[in-house]
């Protein structure tokens, strides 16, 4: 009787040892999570330099190489090709969205809101492809982005409502365990997601998930939900690479007078005819 | 060239905008009837509380984090005629009540003036938001006369040959690169370093982070990003509008160093070898003592160094979308050439009959 309780309990044990063994081996149970160093304060510590490297503000699609926007750019302009953000499929536009994006890119020369150095928007400020400073304090996480002076706002305390509809969105932040998750809302329609013509309405709600995955990268994930212009909330993800040059820092980079003769050369009283 | 769809669009971003006006006056004014009514008290205009410790960041340093002005009336340089380094409280009171007059009496309503920013429709007067009040009759303290130190003759040089640079530019309405760099929405003239208040919406955010203290200024949303780590100037090839900053903590001071000008926004003459010091104190839970030194000897006889305190303000600030919304100019340089082209062809028809 207590023998075969012994031999049963032993081989209970080998059994669930065995199961054990076999998941970890075909990786059923994940990799036990990168725990970002912590602030003072005990939260993660995401301050530092980071910059997408990636094809997404070219399209955040999957896409081939592409023609220079400008011809006289030749290959220096020509669209580098990218294997895609989105999580799961095309982006899922309604269907008079899908033809206003075809149009926006047949037309994007003239109507890309980064041409004429425009507040980016969220989320594309994020893999803009300059970088952007991550500044943690307790009550506030201010984002301060390289591409036109760009910044962003994080409230870490109680959530407020947007005031007003701006480039750059209102956002309220809180962390879940690892990970710092934006809420964000307040956009206007002006600004776009990419240089393919990627856009969104004043409805846009974006809530991102940023999550230290090692020492120098992060995780970043954007939900972007807008029933005025797609069909279903969809997902972008990619990782952010800490910038880790020792004297690294965000410099100017203030384009308005780049695009003044772009913008209001016609107006001159002689007008430019080239640069 | 333009598109009746882009110009369709451009209606509906204007009328967007003239919305996004509103409701950003309705809750400024609504801020300002709340925190508005009491009296600016920031008199203290000296720094005899040595004592004060701020409080602490997570990290160790001083606490200068909020929301900051440095609104005021005090001029950099002290009017002619005054002796004193500081007015009476009364002279203050009634020096500020008379300014705050002047602005009020800027524009008639329903005049041409009044079109363009009569800033009292927009809760925007100095007077009307959290003000720094200062008894100081000049912002300059060193020299002790209140005055800028006299100009060296290279500095003489190099303001006449930017005058007459200017003037072969022609009139501001002939292209957008002859008007202010405000007016541009590149950056505004006093948005520094060294932070002079801008006359309307003299706002800022402090936030500390570890190793770092970042200034957001509400005009033109710039955002400076000061390095404490004790790092060298970038390379003298970069020259940025807002220079080059490097923090340290002396104590309870945060002083900061700026160096690698670009030299299109001259601060009062000075040529891109300026370097500007600048110092902040908390002095109390409301009040940041801030002063700065001039170094610039290609234009300056002698260093200089003015004081001008900033006072917790109300948050949070908006975004100051400036070049996004900019009709002045695009309406501006449309309305010259519609003046030509109008003055041209009554010339051509005088020329006829």
């Amino acid at each position: 009787m207590r023998n075969r309780f012994v031999i049963w309990t032993i081989s209970t044990v080998i059994v669930a040892g065995l199961l054990m063994a076999v998941t970890t081996y075909f990786g059923q149970t994940p990799a036990p999570a990168y725990r970002a160093p912590r602030t003072a304060d005990g939260k993660p510590n995401l301050n530092g330099i980071w910059q997408a490297l990636n094809e997404a503000n070219w399209d955040l699609e999957a896409h081939a190489a592409g023609f220079s926007r400008v011809l006289a750019l030749g290959a220096a302009d020509a669209t580098p090709p990218g294997l895609g953000v989105v999580e799961g499929g095309p982006i899922p536009y309604l269907p008079a969205a899908a033809t206003k994006k075809k149009e926006n890119f047949e037309k994007r020369v003239t109507l890309d809101p980064e041409i004429k150095c425009y507040l980016p928007g969220v989320p594309r400020a994020m893999y803009q492809g300059m970088p952007f400073q991550i500044i943690e304090s307790p009550n506030v996480i201010m984002m301060a982005f390289q591409f036109a002076g760009a910044v962003r706002t994080v409230n870490m305390g109680k959530p407020t409502e947007a005031p007003a509809d701006s480039w750059m969105g209102w956002s309220n932040g809180r962390w879940e365990g690892e990970t710092l998750v934006i809420d964000s809302t307040g956009f206007n329609d002006q600004s776009w997601l990419d240089r393919a013509g990627n856009f969104h309405s004043d409805q846009l709600h974006v809530v991102e998930r940023i999550t230290a995955r090692s020492a120098d990268t992060l995780n970043y994930e954007a939900t972007i939900e807008d029933p005025q212009t797609f069909s279903r909330p969809w997902k972008i993800s990619m990782p952010l690479y800490r910038r880790v040059e020792r004297n690294a820092q965000i410099m100017e980079f203030k384009c308005v007078e780049f695009v003044e003769d772009l913008i209001y050369g016609h107006l001159r009283k002689q007008p430019t005819t080239s640069r | 060239m333009v598109g009746p769809t882009l110009k369709k669009r451009r209606m509906q971003m204007s009328r967007r905008f003239l919305v996004s006006i509103c409701i950003l006056t309705i809750i400024l004014l609504a801020t300002l009837s709340v925190a508005g009514q009491a009296p600016a008290t920031g008199a203290k205009a000296q720094p005899a509380a040595k004592a004060y410790k701020a409080p602490r960041t997570p990290d160790g340093q001083p606490d200068l984090q909020g929301y900051w002005t440095n609104a005021t009336y005090v001029p950099l340089e002290r009017p002619n005629g005054v002796t004193k380094e500081f007015y009476s409280k009364e002279e203050a009171v009634q020096l500020e009540k008379r300014a705050a007059e002047r602005e009020t009496e800027q524009t008639e309503p329903g005049t041409v003036a009044d079109v363009h920013y009569d800033f009292t429709q927009f809760g925007l007067d100095r007077n009307q938001s959290t003000f720094a009040s200062s008894m100081r009759t000049s912002m300059i303290m060193d020299p002790a006369d209140g005055k800028l130190p006299p100009v060296t003759p290279e500095g003489q040089k190099r303001a006449a040959d930017r005058a007459t640079e200017r003037r072969r530019m022609g009139p501001t309405t002939d292209a957008v690169q002859n008007m202010p760099i405000g007016t541009r929405c590149i950056i505004m003239a006093g948005s520094g370093p060294p932070m002079m208040n801008s006359g309307y919406n003299a706002n800022y955010q402090i936030v500390q982070g570890p190793g770092y203290v970042m200034i957001l200024t509400e005009m033109i949303h710039d955002v400076r990003i000061i390095p404490l780590d004790g790092r060298p100037h970038v390379s003298p090839n970069v020259r940025q509008w807002m220079g080059d900053s490097r923090g340290r903590w002396e104590g309870e001071t945060l002083v900061v160093e700026t160096t690698n000008y670009n030299e299109k926004n001259p601060f009062r003459g000075a040529s891109q070898n300026m370097k500007v010091t600048e110092r902040f104190t908390r002095t109390d839970a409301n009040n940041i003592d801030y002063k700065f030194t001039v170094e610039d000897e290609t234009t300056w006889t002698r260093p200089w160094t003015a004081a001008l305190p900033l006072k917790t303000s109300v948050g949070p600030i908006f975004e100051h979308a400036c070049h996004e919304g900019n009709y002045g100019v695009r309406n501006t340089l449309a309305g010259a050439r519609a003046e030509e082209k109008r003055a041209a062809e009554a010339a051509a028809k005088k020329g006829s009959q």
